[in-house]
Formats: structure tokens, C-alpha cells, sequence
């Protein structure tokens, strides 16, 4: 134990919303120049706890002491005073405005006091991109020009245009290619050795082993571990603290031979320019094909342009040999496809909506007559395929944003096994999901699978494209470079070959 | 170090209805109640603030009768313009397409067709103008605002160009007789009635068909909707027209009520029907509101003003009124919704 005081120490924190108790009761010590890394499931009180650190959220009751003082985080700009800076997931820049505006947003270099000295402006943040490793963003770009991987730089440049003492990360490798967390790997060591903290939030334990000193593991709002050395506490201990039970990555067998079917989805010559490509593929009735790459790879714009919700520059997307008007989603979604998207809440969610009525969106047709909705047909229909989806709670009526992650999924999937559709597209059907709920998804699309549907997949999990596929497509900037069967396939190679390229041999 | 572990718990996420807090969706159905019931008792207070400083005027059932009416012209436009806020949509065309539709129909040309003339024209020019609206924000892609402010331009402009500046009064007997004491219902005036009928229809259509929920889906996200299969173009341009048709009607029961059109109605109307869906509720961004709230929100406006214009106080205290109203409302709809 270090004599002097902890950086931070937060203790018997507490935070309720409306029914729901988000922490109760969390503490948290982190030292200066560690790397604390926060582990959880989703809703497991993470954010909760790093907003409350941020100064978004006021804490029921426990108390913050920074540097040994007890100290109130009123807001966001009282927690920046102390030197607490938090990247968020969901990057908060301004598209509209350049680079370095962004970095000096609401501290702006002046003359005067309010003549704002662009230069200085520019020339601090080109130095910013510099430690960070990217000195080839110009400060004088517009944010929504950029990659997301650059956001981010951006996002922790600005986090680091301020003085901190400790930076919060909440995943930032979620959206990253391997390079670039090699990278933001190297700007957390830079960080550490000059006396920073970082509490470090992710879902992948082989990162927490390589950067993190601590790890504190929440669930259910309270800390049910705190301050494990995260280099040699057994992955197990780790996953049967977040999970409350032992779970093992497990991906449901595969059925013996590949389907006889004809296949009913097929795409022939598919292109988008500058996005992929032109692209084949069949999908057969009780097969999960699976499309591996990077982020960049053309992964979800193939899928979406697949489905319609963006219009191809070439070729056809056939269902039952018949094709499809090309940009319709209608079509699509009229001919038996349906689209899980990466983006769940911006993208398939209702979420001031119930379950039932996010379930029976796109069937609606099914429970109305005239235009007139028997809402009891409707909620026994929803109620029927999301208990096939043993979506919890057992309650359509909820409101679909008081669901987690995973189960969020299911109401998407359920959606569409309501509609009765025949192929299913997903794309990172398990972002957001935690560890213990992704194999019963991967469990519940493969039954979906063997029920006869056809199942295109995307992911940038490697692990998860070769467990659950059946074939894999693998992409690489937009092509397709190589294609086998999943069982034929290992890690190690399709890494290979998303980052080489090279053909099979 | 510190390390203490606490037996886990089941893990079905944490949306599982834990002991003590009730689960979210009650709190979700008891804060809309909440809000209608706050509503209801904010009109309640304002009856009882009319009672106190005027007990006999304001009781009166003439003085009932003559709120009633005056709230069914801006009433029915209310719900029409809920509908398009829920879209996530806005009009502010509204009391320009009542102008429109107010004069058309009370041209010299168009009374010679007798009741179903006026009736039909001033529906058709509402409709009309909702269509160009709706094809504007549908298919050409134009932010709401700026269509439909276009419109009220152009159509207010149209109306005066109609109208020369000049009131057109109403001749045709069976449609002046409808405002009359004779055909009252139940000592209910006809207007009243229709408005109660628009009110009725417009909660059954939100809440129960499939157009109301297409509205609730593009209003609350229109990517979501679109990737869900909604036509959300389709249903945007069906929003418009309805909102124009909420006007037509509007304007039908406004030339009933003065006996007259002229290119001065329904002015800002847009404002009162826009204050009055965000008091009852209606989330500007779209996707959540209620036919109810709007509707008491429109009571509470014209109740107001009939204890101004009782109380003998100018137009411009109760303009200052109407704004403390409004603010007021949001401040306390923030702090029951305050979830997140």
C-alpha cells in the first residue's frame, strides 16, 4: 500500500434511477500512473459510475476524495477543473467544426479575452496529434471528415489539451483496427509513465492482461471485486465475478453436412464504389454464411446494401432467383430479408417503445385489419416469439430501452422471426452484448438457422464469425479474398489474410 | 488491498424488476397519467380562478358554451399539427392554410354551391395545401420548417390576393344556422360536437391503427423505421395532408362561427396549436404526445383568455401569460420525465 493517499477514491457510492438502482454501494480506488481497468457486464453499472466520476451524474450518497480531500463533482466542468477527463464511447465531437476547434471547444486560446487565436489554436493540437501518433490528421479538418478512429484521437486529444491528472476510457478499442490499438496501447503507457491514471473500461480481457495494473469488476451495481492484479487473476475468476456463474465461450454444434437447399439468397456482382467490390455470394436455408474484416473492410455497407439501404452502383441481390429493385429496403424486407444492424439503438430501436410494439413493427399488417390494430393478437404474437427468444424480462410490455444489450438483440431478432422472414442479416450481432449473454445468442441464431433460415453474418470478432459460420467470406478493403468453410479456417489465418491479403496456399 | 466479493445474483440483466422500485413500464404508464392529470388540474384551478373573479359571467352557460366553441377551431388543428410533431415533424403553416381555405370557400363563386360547396372547397384547399407541403418535405427532401413557413407566406399571401383585404360575408342560411342556438344538441353547440368527433377519431387513429404507430416509429427514429420496412416518406407526405384537412375542418368551423372569411383568420394559430400540443405533452423531437394533452392543452389557452377578456385585462397580458404558461409546463414535464 502506498502511504500517500489514492488519487481517487470513491466510496459507498449509490445512484438510482426510477426503478432501477444503477450502483449501490461502489468503491473505487485508483493510484496515480496506474491503469485501473473497470469490468462488467452491460448494465453492470459502468457507465453509471464513470458518469457519476464525470460529474454528469450526482451520487444518492458515498463520497469522492481526490488527492485525499473530499470533493463534490457538481458538474462536468467542476471534475475538468480537478483534472478528470472522460472519453466516451459515443464520441462527443462537434462534425461541423474543425479539428482543433473541437480539441479547444469551450477553452480557446485568445487575445483579449475573446478573439480566438486560431493559430495557437492549430498549432498546440498539431502537436496534441503528434504525441498521439497521428500527426497526419491537419488541425484544420472538419471532424465529420474523419474516420472513427481519427474521432477518437481527436476525442483524446481534447481530453489532453486540459491538464489531467485522470483519464477515463470508456472502450475505446471498440472501434479501433489492431494497429490503432497498438497505438492507444502506447499513448495509455505514455500516459502512466507520466503519473496520469486511466480507468480503463472494456469487454475484452486480453487487452485488460496487456495494459491494465487493477481490475475492479462490477455487477449488478456493486463492486464484487475490487483491485485485482489484472495480469494474474484467472480469466475464469474474472468471468465467474461478472457472470455470477461459470461460462464458457461456446458456440452451438454445426449440423452435419451443408444444406441441399437451392440457395434463396444470392448476389451476384454486387459493387458500391469507393465502398466494395464487386461482390458473390449464396446464402442456402439453414446456412450461416459469415463475412470477416476489418473495420474498413466494406463489411456492414455489403450488408446494408444487401438489404437495400443503400443503393448499389452494380449488380443484383436475388431472393429465389428473383431480383430485387435495387436501393428498396420495402423490397427487401417484402421479399423475406431482414436486417439486424450494427448500430441497434440508432438504427432498429424504438426506445420510448415498448417491446411488443419495437416486436410487431415491421409486421404490423399481420394484427391490423383496415388499418385497425387488434392489439391483443399483436401482444400474444409478441409475446409468443420473444419467449422463442427467451428474451428477458418475460414481459413485452417493458420499454425496450430498460432492456440489456443482449436482450435488446432479441428484440430485434424477434421482430423479424414475427415478420417471418426468411434471411437474416446481422451485423455484430453480439456489439454491446456481455460475455454471458453472447452464447445464448449465438445458440438462438443458430436454432433460427436450423429452422431453415439463411443467416448472413458480420463481424469483426474473428473467434465469432469462425464459431457460428458454417462458410466465411473474407474481406479486405472491400474485397473479397478469400472463402472456405468455417471448420477449414483458424484465427491466425483469417488475421492473415485480412491484413496480408494473401491468397490461400 | 481491497477485495471483498458479494454472493452473485441472478443474472437476467438489469432491467429485472428488483424489490421495492416497481418496474419501469408502471412508472412509464403512471407518469403519462401524471401528466393528463396535471393538466386536468391545472384546468380545474383556472375554472375555479374564472368562478372566483367572475361568478356570474363566467359560469354562465352561454359563456361555457362560447369557450367551448372558440377552442374547436383551434382544436381541431391541434390535433392535426400533434400528429405532424410526433413525426418529429413541425407546421407552421397551419393558420395560413385556415385563411387560405376560410376565403376560398366564402368567395361569391363558391356560396352559390350552398353548404356542401363551402364545405368542400374550404376541405379540398386545406388538403390541397397539406399535399404541397408533404411533397415538398417527402419527396423534395425540404426541412419542415422552411416548406411549411414558405407556405404560410405564400398561402396568407394568396388569401389577402383572394380576399382583396375585403371580409366576405357568409349568405348561405343552412351554414350560419348551424352556429345558431337552435342547433345546439343537448345545449352542446355543432362545433363543439365536430371538435369532440376530431378529437376522438384523432386519438383512435394514434393509438390504434397502424398509421398511428408509423407516426410514433418515424417520429421516435425515422432510421430505425426506415430499416424496419416503413415507407417513412410515404407516411410523412399522409402526416401533411392530414395536418392540411385538420385545417380545412378548422376553417369550415371558423366561417360557421363569424359568418364570414376573411385573410386575417386563423392568425397564429401555428403558435397556439404548437404551445398547445408541447403543454400536453408532445415531444417536440417526435415520437411521443398524446391526442389528450393537446386537446386540454388547447382548453387551458382559451380558458385563459375568456378569464382575461372577463377580467377586462388586454391581449397583451394574456400574450405574456400564454409565454409564463408555456415555460412553466416544460419545467414541470422535465422534472416528472427526468429518467435519464
Amino acid at each position: 500500500m502506498a502511504p500517500e493517499p489514492p488519487l481517487l477514491s470513491m466510496s459507498g457510492i449509490t445512484k438510482s434511477f426510477p426503478g432501477v438502482r444503477a450502483l449501490d454501494g461502489v468503491d473505487l480506488d485508483v493510484q496515480a500512473g496506474e491503469v485501473h481497468c473497470l469490468l462488467g457486464q452491460n448494465g453492470a453499472g459502468k457507465s453509471t459510475l464513470i458518469k457519476v466520476l464525470a460529474g454528469a451524474h450526482q451520487p444518492d450518497t458515498g463520497t469522492i476524495s481526490w488527492r485525499g480531500e473530499d470533493v463534490t463533482l457538481r458538474s462536468p466542468i467542476a471534475a475538468m477543473r480537478l483534472g478528470i477527463a472522460t472519453i466516451y464511447q459515443e464520441l462527443d465531437l462537434v462534425e461541423h467544426l474543425s479539428v482543433a476547434e473541437n480539441v479547444h471547444l469551450g477553452h480557446e486560446p485568445t487575445s483579449a479575452g475573446f478573439v480566438v487565436r486560431g493559430r495557437a489554436a492549430k498549432a498546440s493540437t498539431a502537436q496534441l496529434l503528434k504525441r498521439l501518433g497521428h500527426p497526419e490528421v491537419d488541425p484544420g479538418r472538419l471532424v465529420g471528415d474523419l474516420s472513427a478512429a481519427q474521432q477518437q484521437i481527436v476525442s483524446m486529444a481534447r481530453a489532453l489539451s486540459h491538464d489531467v491528472r485522470l483519464i477515463v476510457m470508456d472502450e475505446p478499442s471498440a472501434a479501433l483496427d489492431p494497429d490503432e490499438v497498438d497505438n492507444l496501447f502506447r499513448i495509455v503507457a505514455d500516459l502512466t509513465a507520466e503519473g496520469v491514471a486511466v480507468v480503463y473500461i472494456s469487454h475484452r480481457l486480453e487487452e485488460i492482461r496487456r495494459i491494465g495494473d487493477r481490475v475492479t469488476v462490477l455487477k449488478d451495481g456493486r463492486a464484487v471485486a475490487g483491485g485485482l492484479p489484472a495480469e494474474s487473476t484467472p480469466t475464469s475468476e474474472v468471468v465467474a465475478l461478472m457472470t455470477g456463474r461459470n461460462v464458457a465461450y461456446v458456440f452451438p454444434e454445426r449440423p452435419a453436412g451443408p444444406p441441399a437447399a437451392e440457395p434463396v439468397l444470392s448476389v451476384k456482382g454486387l459493387a458500391r464504389q469507393g465502398e466494395f467490390e464487386p461482390l458473390d455470394l449464396e446464402v442456402r436455408p439453414g446456412e450461416i454464411v459469415g463475412l470477416a474484416g476489418l473495420v474498413g473492410s466494406g463489411r456492414s455497407e455489403i450488408l446494408e446494401t444487401v438489404y437495400g439501404a443503400r443503393k448499389p452502383s452494380a449488380g443484383q441481390v436475388l431472393v429465389d432467383g428473383r431480383p430485387l429493385r435495387p436501393g428498396s429496403v420495402r423490397a427487401a424486407v417484402r421479399a423475406g430479408l431482414g436486417l439486424a444492424p450494427e448500430e441497434r439503438k440508432a438504427q432498429a430501436l424504438l426506445m420510448l417503445e415498448s417491446v411488443t410494439r419495437n416486436v410487431s413493427v415491421s409486421a404490423m399488417s399481420r394484427f391490423s385489419r383496415g388499418g385497425w390494430m387488434d392489439q391483443g393478437a399483436e401482444l400474444s404474437a409478441a409475446r409468443a416469439a420473444t419467449r422463442e427468444l427467451s428474451l428477458r424480462p418475460d414481459n413485452p410490455s417493458v420499454p425496450v430501452r430498460t432492456l440489456s444489450g443482449g436482450n435488446q438483440q432479441k428484440a430485434v431478432l424477434a421482430r423479424w422471426l414475427l415478420r417471418g422472414c426468411r434471411v437474416l442479416l446481422l451485423d455484430e450481432p453480439t456489439r454491446g452484448v456481455d460475455v454471458g449473454a453472447r452464447a445464448e445468442l449465438y445458440a438462438v441464431i443458430r436454432r433460427l438457422a436450423d429452422e431453415g433460415l439463411a443467416v448472413l453474418l458480420v463481424s469483426s470478432e474473428v473467434p465469432e464469425v469462425l464459431g457460428l459460420a458454417d462458410r466465411v467470406l473474407v474481406l479486405r478493403e472491400g474485397s473479397v479474398v478469400h472463402e472456405a468453410p468455417a471448420r477449414e479456417l483458424d484465427e491466425h489465418r483469417v488475421l492473415d489474410l485480412v491484413m496480408e491479403g494473401s491468397p490461400a496456399s | 488491498m481491497t477485495q471483498h466479493v458479494s454472493p452473485p445474483r441472478d443474472g437476467t440483466g438489469k432491467a429485472a424488476p428488483v424489490d421495492g422500485p416497481p418496474p419501469a413500464w408502471r412508472t412509464l404508464t403512471a407518469r403519462a397519467d401524471v401528466r393528463t392529470l396535471s393538466l386536468l388540474g391545472v384546468l380545474a384551478v383556472l375554472v375555479l380562478i374564472g368562478g372566483i373573479t367572475q361568478p356570474d359571467a363566467f359560469l354562465d352557460t352561454r359563456n361555457l358554451q362560447l369557450v367551448l366553441t372558440q377552442a374547436s377551431v383551434i382544436g381541431v388543428v391541434t390535433v392535426g399539427v400533434t400528429f405532424v410533431i410526433m413525426s418529429g415533424g413541425i407546421d407552421l403553416s397551419v393558420g395560413a392554410i385556415v385563411a387560405l381555405s376560410s376565403v376560398w370557400a366564402t368567395t361569391v363563386a363558391t356560396q352559390e354551391y350552398g353548404f356542401l360547396g363551402i364545405l368542400f372547397t374550404a376541405v379540398v384547399v386545406g388538403v390541397g395545401c397539406g399535399l404541397v407541403n408533404g411533397v415538398l418535405i417527402a419527396y423534395g427532401a425540404m426541412v419542415p420548417f422552411i416548406a411549411t413557413l414558405a407556405m404560410l407566406a405564400s398561402a396568407r399571401g394568396l388569401a389577402l390576393q383572394i380576399t382583396d383585404g375585403q371580409t366576405q360575408v357568409v349568405t348561405v342560411s343552412s351554414v350560419l344556422d348551424l352556429g345558431e342556438r337552435d342547433s345546439y344538441v343537448l345545449g352542446i353547440p355543432p362545433l363543439v360536437l365536430v371538435f369532440a368527433a376530431v378529437t376522438v377519431i384523432g386519438w383512435l387513429v394514434l393509438n390504434r391503427t397502424t398509421f398511428g404507430r408509423r407516426t410514433v416509429a418515424v417520429g421516435g427514429n425515422p432510421e430505425a423505421a426506415r430499416l424496419a420496412g416503413i415507407d417513412v416518406r410515404r407516411q410523412r407526405l399522409y402526416l401533411y395532408l392530414l395536418s392540411g384537412l385538420c385545417c380545412g375542418i378548422a376553417a369550415f368551423l371558423l366561417i360557421v362561427l363569424a359568418g364570414s372569411g376573411q385573410n386575417t383568420n386563423g392568425n397564429l394559430y401555428e403558435l397556439d396549436a404548437i404551445a398547445a400540443a408541447i403543454i400536453g405533452g408532445t415531444l417536440l423531437s417526435g415520437g411521443r404526445g398524446t391526442i389528450v394533452g393537446s386537446v386540454l392543452g388547447v382548453l387551458i389557452f382559451t380558458t385563459i383568455t375568456n378569464i382575461f377578456a372577463l377580467n377586462n385585462l388586454q391581449s397583451d397580458v394574456q400574450q405574456i401569460a400564454k409565454g409564463a404558461i408555456i415555460v412553466a409546463a416544460v419545467l414541470v414535464q422535465r422534472r416528472t420525465a427526468s429518467t435519464h
